[in-house]
């Protein structure tokens, strides 16, 4: 119960107000569709440098949980989901509002996310120390296999491509050793003085996640939204409150499912909705109804949503890995303030991590209460022409490299990454995985490094790290998510991808 | 249609095996051995995933990935262009708040569905960019005290 004891930072007045501000900022962000929640924290690390460590945090954090939730405003109101994880709330949740149910469904959405969001915060403070003692216990061979395994699982199961996957997941490890050996101080791979200093991480990350989207939206060329914001009729809160605690099977399915699926790195929020929704579906004695505006689809999606953030964070802060693009996004925000999260967190930072996870929680439920007043705006937000938002993140993504360290090779870095990346997409490459070898690069190799010199001075390399009942447990998972991905995608029926599942569900709109 | 994708895998994949290629000769053959230990290990697997990546493209087997189509990189060229040349020229020629406010301006005119010859959508333009630059400086140079390239602008 440790939390308890730094839970009063959260209302420190600069504490309270970058909550407020990341909440209601995120909720819009998180409407306007294009703007993923991992491009939204990518691009808000910039403003976080002046803040002290755990003040960046709660507002990147607060973003991260609101642009979630947001996201199903532009999916509700104008059929548009604001970001993948929100494309079930669409099957229902517009038909709602088309039949003059939006408030309603707004409420049933904002209140499930509510209800999801704190069981998987929770989850996130009662598993985390026990996993960090736990992890107490790992040598330099096992953190070399778990950050191995962050990147290959990431590289499997969120692209549709494995060998793709894996591919960029290399090209991000790659990218890590650009600069000076830490070692030796030998340089690597420098073919520009852009990069003598390595590449940083923030400006690859607002590159990776920012430029796709902008030249995503100039592909769009001159084309005028006409999506139609639907009109939102009164709807007594109280009665969204009774309906919601009244659909406890669609809640708890939404909100075990989003939590599990939060929990296994790379499989993210972009599917916990559609699975939550898919089993939500299967399991409810009125699945006739779904897809024709039943309320139980909004709370079972958007409760998985909201459900997988907590959980997502566990393996970030217990263990340095990254469980997801938008959590290696938020390891950026933790290391420009010099804190590396890990086993020791919570010895060496409790009050950052503790006022962290607790603004998270408070977080949830300002979501909740704003959620309902700002949807108003953020239906308009999220007609955003395309040529303006472009032009804004563009803009954001030159300044925002630039202020990381005012150099304009951090500028140069961002936008050829960017537009790399574009292109590598078009041929079925993935950003996640790329950049969680970008960041995990340097803690695999540190622990190469470490452990061959342990393994030199005692044993063979060989068996130093693939010999010990961890290094044999890990290496099983990386063989198994790999081979789990490759007999799924030999059997075309891969619709755990969160690529396929996207397009199946986009197809179904 | 069909021959379009292919050929650009197959130069999409040949780019990055090249890459894989020059990475993994880089690792091999650097001094000192010790500082190469790990690119050597992670270039290895590079290699070898993406000549099977190349392959299969030569054979004609990718599934994954539409590719790009002609009319799809003209409508992308000119924002390309116009940011490239804000991030690689203009920004560190000009300074950073002319040269971004320039280059939203140039997009927004670029990719408006708005008809060009009406005066009404310009002056919508002009204020939607006095409104960014506004934004931008409040943000950058007051609120974070960003100090920024000023150059022969601003």
């Amino acid at each position: 119960m440790e939390f308890l004891a730094y839970f009063g930072d959260v209302f420190a007045p600069v504490n309270f107000g970058l909550l407020l501000i990341g909440t209601i900022g995120g909720l819009i962000l998180g409407a306007t569709p294009g703007l993923s929640p991992t491009m939204a924290v990518a691009l808000l690390i910039p403003f976080t440098f002046r803040l002290e460590p755990a003040q960046g945090l709660i507002l990147l954090g607060a973003a991260y949980t609101s642009t979630v939730a947001g996201g199903a405003v532009s999916a509700i109101l104008l059929k548009i989901p604001g970001a993948p994880a929100n494309i079930a709330t669409t099957l229902d949740g517009h038909t709602m509002a088309q039949k003059g149910e939006g408030a309603r469904a707004l409420q049933l959405s904002f209140l499930a996310s509510a209800v999801g969001g704190v069981f998987g915060v929770l989850l996130l403070i009662f598993l985390t120390p026990v996993l960090a003692q736990w992890a107490l216990a790992f040598g330099p061979s096992h953190l070399f296999w778990l950050a191995i395994l962050g990147v290959t699982v990431i590289g499997s199961l969120d692209s549709s491509s494995v060998v793709k996957g894996l591919l960029s997941g290399c090209i991000g490890l790659w990218l890590a050793t650009i600069g000076f050996d830490d070692i030796m101080g030998a340089q690597r791979f420098i073919f520009h003085s852009s990069l003598s200093g390595g590449i940083n991480v923030i400006p690859a990350l607002i590159g990776l996640f920012a430029i796709p989207q902008v030249i995503s939206m100039f592909a769009k060329g001159r084309r005028r939204l006409d999506a139609e914001v639907l009109s939102v009729a009164r709807h007594p809160i109280g009665a969204a409150v009774r309906e919601v605690f009244g659909r406890l099977r669609a809640l708890s399915i939404g909100t075990i499912t989003g939590s599990i699926i939060g929990l296994i790195p790379g499989v993210g929020g972009q599917i916990a909705g559609l699975v939550a929704y898919d089993q939500a579906k299967k399991l409810s004695p009125e699945r006739a109804k779904f897809g024709t505006g039943h309320s139980e689809g909004v709370i079972a999606a958007e409760s998985a949503n909201n459900a997988m953030v907590g959980p997502s964070l566990v393996p970030l802060l217990t263990l340095s890995i990254p469980g997801s693009p938008t959590a290696a996004v938020l390891l950026g925000g933790l290391l420009i303030h010099g804190i590396f999260p890990g086993s020791d967190l919570f010895d060496n930072y409790p009050d950052v991590a503790w006022t962290f996870i607790n603004a998270m929680l408070v977080g949830q439920i300002l979501m909740c209460l704003f959620g309902l007043y700002v949807a108003g705006l953020a239906a308009k937000v999220a007609q955003v022409p395309n040529n303006v938002m472009a032009a804004v993140v563009l803009g954001l993504a030159v300044f925002g490299s630039y202020s990381v360290q005012n150099s304009m090779g951090d500028v140069n870095v961002m936008m050829a990454l960017g537009t790399g990346m574009y292109f590598l997409e078009r041929f079925g490459f993935s950003a996640a995985p790329l950049v969680l070898g970008l960041i995990l690069g340097p803690i695999a190799e540190a622990n190469f490094i470490q452990g061959s010199m342990i393994a030199n001075a005692t044993s063979s390399v060989g068996a130093y790290f693939f010999t010990g009942g961890l290094n044999l447990v890990l290496i099983g998972i990386v063989i198994a998510s790999i081979a789990y991905s490759v007999w799924m995608e030999l059997r075309s029926r891969r619709v755990v991808t969160k690529d396929d599942a996207v397009a199946k569900a986009e197809a179904a709109l | 249609m069909r021959t379009l994708p292919r050929t650009q895998h197959i130069l999409a994949s040949g780019l990055v095996a090249g890459v894989g290629l020059a990475v993994a000769y880089l690792s091999y053959t650097q001094e000192p051995r010790d500082a190469f230990l790990f690119p050597r290990l992670i270039s290895t697997v590079f290699v070898v995933l993406a000549l099977w990546t190349f392959g299969k493209a030569v054979l004609g087997r990718t599934k994954v990935g539409n590719g790009l189509t002609g009319a799809e990189l003209i409508r992308i060229l000119p924002g390309l262009i116009v940011a490239l040349v804000l991030v690689y020229g203009s920004a560190k020629a000009l300074g950073f708040y002319t040269a971004t406010t320039g280059a939203f301006f140039i997009l927004i005119s670029l990719y408006d569905p708005a008809p060009h010859g009406a005066l009404r959508s310009w002056v919508r333009r002009l204020i939607v960019t006095a409104g960014f630059w506004a934004v931008m400086y409040g943000l950058f140079a007051v609120l974070l005290n960003v100090f920024t390239p000023r150059e022969i602008f601003f």
